[in-house]
């Protein structure tokens, strides 16, 4: 029997290319974690979708078993799980986030050198 | 509910026998800790898969009692 939730989340990091699940929304986070994240992205003027999983705790719970990953935020970038907030914050500082979303067609600003 | 940086380690160490731990405690409320865990387990996993690890090393309670734990993970330098 599949799960529901899982296939909606699925469906949701398939259809958009990149995905943050966080608490709150990015114009108004409601944990720093999740809010950096957020941040990193909006540096970096990447379009992304941001799923509030304070809406609902099925999301909430269904997002950690479908990675298997403990956390809020969680960043999805077309489908796949690339980290929470100290993967992302790491990869953004050696310059590997940018490099993902650069390898992945990913529109995003050239960060100053 | 919070946990102490000692229990942390235990954990991690049962888990991974190997590894050096390095436990900071971030803001004195035993629920905000960085940690950096450095393990032969680690090598050829990508980084995703080496804090599933130390997760799974936590046996749930990541997310639960302990409610940040900011990692770095990495294998042992090679040394020459």
């Amino acid at each position: 029997m599949s799960n529901p939730v899982h296939d909606w989340i699925d469906s949701v990091v398939k259809s958009n290319d990149v995905v943050l699940f966080m608490k709150g929304t990015k114009e108004q986070p409601m944990c720093g974690f999740s809010g950096r994240v957020a941040q990193i992205l909006q540096y970096l003027d990447v379009p992304f979708t941001d799923v509030n999983v304070l809406a609902s705790d099925e999301l909430r719970q269904g997002i950690k078993e479908y990675t298997n990953w403990p956390t809020i935020p969680q960043l999805y970038v077309k489908g796949e799980f690339i980290g929470g907030c100290d993967i992302v914050t790491e990869m953004f500082q050696n310059g590997e986030l940018v490099k993902l979303l650069s390898d992945k067609g990913i529109p995003h600003r050239a960060p100053t050198a | 509910m919070a946990m102490d940086a000692a229990e942390i380690e235990r954990l991690i160490k049962e888990a991974l026998p190997d590894a050096k731990v390095e436990i900071r405690d971030l803001a004195g409320d035993g629920d905000h800790y960085a940690a950096t865990v450095i393990s032969e387990a680690f090598r050829g996993k990508t980084r995703v898969q080496q804090h599933q690890m130390v997760y799974a090393a936590l046996k749930g309670k990541m997310g639960g009692e302990l409610h940040a734990l900011a990692l770095q993970t990495g294998v042992p330098e090679d040394t020459p």
